[in-house]
Order: structure tokens, then sequence, then C-alpha cells
């Protein structure tokens, strides 16, 4: 394997960690705050991805269509948050996993019913479409630096307004303590509904730049959503920094582990076997990470107890 | 509008069993819902064309979810409480192990008008199972004789699963040349910067791949973006009517192989492309079109025989005679189909992209599991 090869498999590890960060953040601002299980974040990947189709199909433009994913995700949000959510927060989370498992249900049959069963077409836009040059020459395409680029401009503002704001200030309170915030006179169901919306909308985004690239069909977010939450466990429940080491380290390994896995054991068995072991060690390798990540932090890199 | 064709598939139903006692009763499971849902939607589209306005054939359709316990309480249910007399409609070849061979073992008939695992072509071979698509190596197969012709490494690519291997060892199988790499990728997996990276690096001439679904929409698009310009081919479940569309344009150029395209000049395939544009406002795939020659298949057995009388009935069926809309189509020792499989290219009429075909893969191909059965 040459060394720029390498150099481009790791660029790609970080775009599919990028990717993750932006679902994992959501997920875990909900999980931290709220103390609530979403499995219906997925179905909100979809919604963006969704909707930048439709709008993108409609209209012809790529920025236009990154809006409509933000607005409908976060409207999305808001509405399950209010309608559906707010009444979970008291109940236990058996409860919660099997009302946003329903969510999964409504929302992907009520998407097959808005858009048929056939995958709709969203692609980058052209101005974007080919490969770049990087020093070095590595071929790498545009689309997926612009990706790795949102995704970073992302983490700066997130960690700005978490740290710096007075939302963010609200959100860190709550995450500590909920009855504490409410009785200093913040009006918390406000404050969910918010972050609930902000989540969506991440969660959104991400749909929209990563169906660019994938198939934009129902049930597209359910895998995303395993990552997402191996991602939060592995970072440590709450915390937007583990979310995002989370996310790079999975986004890495996984990349990683499917091409020098079957490199690296072709040196002691023949090509076939090491192939099909390989590939099996590799899809393993996320699962494995977050076993080791338990056993020494059992709250995870940057969780607390 | 699906709502309207449960309830002609309803009316259909109620007319069999009103006109006339001695129809047949037909069971059909196939993937209405979930990842998947249009291949079972365009299977069960193609077969209710062919059938429209036949009294001897009385449909029940229910959607397995792409689950094989589904699939196996379904199965159940119609043999049990609805009494059907064939059964048919599976899509995926897991489901299909799961399912066939208990109905078949309990004297129903069944036509896969998509799956077909070699389990049930080899020595799990039965005579009420008739497979009217294909062997799940035959395109393959045929792709690996067509491009052996041409100089060059082959780089190829499939899911880590049964089917995925299948179609992988079918290539292999018939293939005269050299492969640069074999590459297994995650099933479901949505990114393939990875796999792009190798097949940069490596030193193949072209890209043999097996992606079905959103792994092959997924795939192509980052494909076209990478600026790698090997040329790449594939079975035609990568390169299907309901899947192209949402490709586009980065498509366009790929190889595939395939026993049937839309602009195949046999007769009644026009008439059948135009019909069923005109009842649903799209055009078919493949999976619509063997969807329609199962139910023209069946239609033809039902004219000629009573289902009560299994040996006339499967006589019938085995005589395959109907017009198919691939032409020649008959079946094999086993029940399987010897057909012409044909080498299609996807182009771009107007802005629709689409398939025509390009030469033939493989004249009257039939699959290599013949030989372990014993029919």
């Amino acid at each position: 394997m040459t060394t720029l090869l390498l150099i481009e498999q790791v660029l790609n590890g970080l775009q599919s960690g990028i990717m993750l960060f932006l679902m994992a953040a959501g997920l875990t601002l909900i999980f931290g705050v709220m103390g609530l299980i979403n499995l219906a974040h997925g179905s909100l990947y979809m919604i963006g991805a969704f909707a930048a189709a439709a709008v993108a199909g409609a209209t012809g433009s790529f920025v236009l269509a990154l809006c409509a994913s933000l607005i409908t995700a976060a409207a999305a949000g808001a509405i399950i948050e209010v309608g559906v959510i707010r009444r979970l927060y008291d109940r236990d989370h058996l409860d919660q996993v099997l009302a946003t498992f329903a969510l999964i249900l409504i929302l992907s049959e009520g998407t097959r019913w808005a858009f048929g069963s056939f995958p709709l077409y969203l692609d980058v836009p052209a101005a974007l479409a080919g490969p770049v040059t990087l020093p070095g020459g590595i071929r790498y395409p545009a689309y997926r630096l612009l990706i790795i680029g949102v995704g970073l401009i992302i983490a700066a503002g997130l960690f700005l307004l978490i740290a710096r704001t007075r939302i963010g200030i609200q959100i860190r309170a709550g995450e500590s303590d909920r009855e504490m915030i409410a009785a200093l006179g913040v009006d918390i169901s406000k404050l969910y509904t918010l972050i609930f919306a902000l989540g969506a909308a991440l969660a959104g985004l991400a749909g929209a730049l990563v169906g660019a690239i994938q198939s934009v069909q129902v049930g597209m977010g359910e895998p995303v959503l395993i990552l997402a939450f191996v991602v939060i466990v592995i970072g440590g429940i709450g915390s937007i920094k583990g979310a995002l080491v989370g996310a790079l380290l999975v986004g890495l390994t996984d990349t990683l582990g499917g091409v020098l896995l079957p490199l690296a054991l072709s040196g002691v068995m023949d090509a076939s076997a090491a192939t099909s072991v390989g590939s099996a060690l590799a899809s393993m390798s996320i699962y494995i990470l977050m076993a080791v990540v338990l056993i020494f932090r059992p709250t995870g890199l940057y969780g607390t107890a | 509008m699906t709502f309207k064709q449960l309830l002609a598939a309803t009316c259909v139903a109620a007319l069999g069993a009103g006109a006339q006692a001695d129809g047949v009763k037909v069971g059909m499971i196939t993937t209405l819902s979930g990842g998947g849902a249009g291949l079972g939607i365009d299977v069960r589209d193609g077969f209710m064309l062919a059938v429209k306005g036949n009294d001897d054939i009385e449909l029940v359709i229910e959607d397995d979810q792409r689950k094989p316990d589904i699939a196996v309480q379904l199965a159940d249910k119609m043999i049990q409480s609805e009494k059907v007399d064939v059964m048919t409609g599976i899509i995926w070849s897991n489901l299909a192990m799961a399912v066939v061979p208990a109905a078949t073992a309990q004297g129903k008939f069944y036509l896969s008008p998509n799956a077909g695992p070699s389990a049930l072509a080899g020595k799990g071979c039965h005579q009420n199972y008739f497979n009217v698509s294909w062997q799940n190596d035959a395109f393959s197969e045929a792709a690996g004789t067509a491009l052996s012709g041409e100089a060059g490494k082959v780089f190829l690519m499939a899911p880590n699963y049964p089917a995925g291997q299948d179609i992988m060892a079918g290539f292999k199988r018939t293939f005269q040349g050299e492969i640069a790499a074999e590459v297994y990728t995650k099933l479901g997996q949505t990114d393939y910067a990875a796999e792009i990276a190798q097949m940069r690096a490596s030193d193949a001439d072209q890209i043999y791949f097996f992606l079905p679904g959103g792994m092959g929409i997924s795939f192509m698009k980052q494909y076209a973006g990478s600026g790698v310009d090997k040329p790449v081919s594939g079975p035609a479940f990568s390169f299907d009517q309901g899947i192209l569309g949402a490709i586009g344009d980065a498509a366009v150029g790929a190889k595939n192989t395939a026993h049937w395209s839309k602009d195949l000049d046999v007769p009644g395939n026009a008439e059948f492309v135009a019909a069923f544009e005109a009842e649903y406002g799209r055009l078919p795939s493949i999976y619509a079109a063997q969807g329609f020659d199962t139910g023209l298949l069946l239609a033809s057995a039902a004219a000629k025989a009573d289902v009560a009388d299994a040996d006339a009935f499967r006589a019938a069926l085995k005589a395959a005679d109907f017009q198919s809309v691939r032409g020649k189509f008959s079946f094999g020792s086993n029940n399987h189909p010897v057909q012409d499989i044909y080498m299609r290219e996807v182009i771009k009429e107007g802005d629709l992209v689409t398939n025509r075909i390009v030469g033939t893969a493989a004249t009257d191909h039939s699959d290599p599991y013949a030989a372990d059965c014993n029919l």
C-alpha cells in the first residue's frame, strides 16, 4: 500500500466521521439534556434527505435544497417534540424506545406514501462533481472535501454555542440538573423543543449532504442511527466533544479497518481467505472498539458518571 | 394507487371465486414495504397485468416486509386457511429458502418470479418448484463469458453475504482472465470511498460489481465523482429501471447483463412495455417483466389443465407454452429457465436514463446445478 492511498483512506475516514458527528451531536444532546432515547433520529436524517431531493428536483439549486433540509427537519423535530416526545420525559426508557420506534414506522411509511417506493434522485452540484488534486498528487472528490469543511464549521459553531452563549449555559445546566434550572425560571419546555429541533436540523443536514452521494430512500437512516449510538457511547453520553472524538474514531476505524485488515491478514493466510476473514473482522471492528473503550472508561471517553 | 390496485386484486379475486369454482387460487407473498419494496411492487404489478381479466385466476396478495419469519407465517396462512393451489412472489433468496421447500413438500406449486438460490436448483430441486426468473449465478456467468474476450484484469466487488458470493463465484466460473482484486463489502454499506480508492490504486482495467438496490446507487454516484475512469459492469440488479432514475447520468455507459430489456425486439414485448406504462405510469423493470412472465405462465397452464390434477398441471407448467417477453423461454431438467442473456448498456434517451441491448452475452443459458438435480 502506498502512502498516497493511505492518506486518501484517512481522508475518507475523516469524512465519514464528520458525517457521523452531525448525527451523533443531536442524539447526544437530546439524550444528555432530556434523558431521552430517540430512535427516530434516523428518520429525521431521512426527512432531511427527502426534503433536499424534492427541492433540488423542483428548483435545481443545491443550496436551496440544503436550506430546505435544515428547515424541514427542524420543523419535523419541533412537531414531534411537542406532539409526542413531550409526553415521554417522565416515562422510563422502555416506553421511550417503544414510542420512538413507532415514530420510525410511521415516518417511514408516511414518506413512502408521499414519495413512493423507489429511490429519489439527488446529485452533487455540478461545480463540485469531479475530483480535485491535493498537494502530493492525491486526487480526491471535491464534494467530500466540502463535507469535511461543512462538518468542521458546524462542530466549531456548536462548541461556541454551548460554551459561549446563554442558551449554551442553559443546555449545560439542563444536563446537570433539570429541576434546578426550571426552578431558576428557565422555560424548560421551550428549551427542550429548541434542543430537539436543533438536533433534528443537524440530522437533516447530514441526510441531505450524504444523500447527494448515497441513495435517498426510505429506511436510509437506520444504519446510520446504529453507528451514531455507538459514537455517543464511545464519546460519553451528553458530551459534544465526546461525540466529535467518538465519531472520528468510529469513522477512521471503520474505513481503515476495511482496508488494512485484509491486507494485514494476507501475510498469514491465502488471498481469498484473508479477504473474507478481513471483511468479517472489519465489520466487527467498531464494536470491538466500543467494547475496549467501555472496559477502560465505562462512561465513555468524555462522559461523567 | 396502492389502494386501487388492492381493490383491483380483490375484484379479480371475487370474480374468480364467483365465476368459476375450479379456477386456480394463487397466493402471492412479496415485499411491499420497507427497503426493497420497489422490487416486490414491480413483480406484483407485472403479474397483475398479465392475469388482468382472467377469470380462472384468483389472487391473494400479502406483504412479507422482507422478513423470513413473516414470510413463513404468511405461507402457513395461505396454505392452511386460504387453501391456495399455487404460490409465488418471493423476491429474496433467504426468504425463498424459508418458504419454498415447505410449500412444495405440502403439494403446492411454487413459481419463483425472482429468487433463484443454488440450493433449490441442485440437490434441493422439486418437481413442483418452477423458477421463472433465473438461477442466482446466471447473469454473472454470462458476464464472465462476455468479458473474457476483452483483454484486461478485473476488479471484483460484492457484499459479503451468500448471494454476493454466489454471483462472484458465477463470474469466476466462466471468466477466462486475470482477477486483479476481490473485495467483499458489508451488506447495506453506503459509503464506498475506501473501495474506490483501492480501485484507483489497483492495476485493474475494469470493475465488475454486484450491489443491489441502494448500495448500487451509492456506489455509482460516488464512483462518478471520484474521477476513476475504469469501465464498470455488473448484473442488471445494479442498473435496473427502478434505480437508474436515482443514479442519473453517473450510470451512463455502464454495461450490465440481463435476460430482458425494454427494447428487446421479440413479439409482445413492446406491447407489454406500453401496457405497463399506461397502467402504472412508469417504465417496467426486469422484475416487472419477470412478474408478467410468471402471470403468463400460470395463465397458460390454467387454460390447459385443472390444478386439481397435479400431474397434468405440472406438465402444462413445464411446457412453458406462453410468449415470454424475453423471447425464447423453456425449462431445463431442474425446472429452471433456459434462456438467452443479453449485454445491455445504460444510455440516456432525452431526459430518461435507461438500458439498451448491445449484444448477446450467452445463448440458451442454463445453470450448472442441474446435474445435481434428480428430476
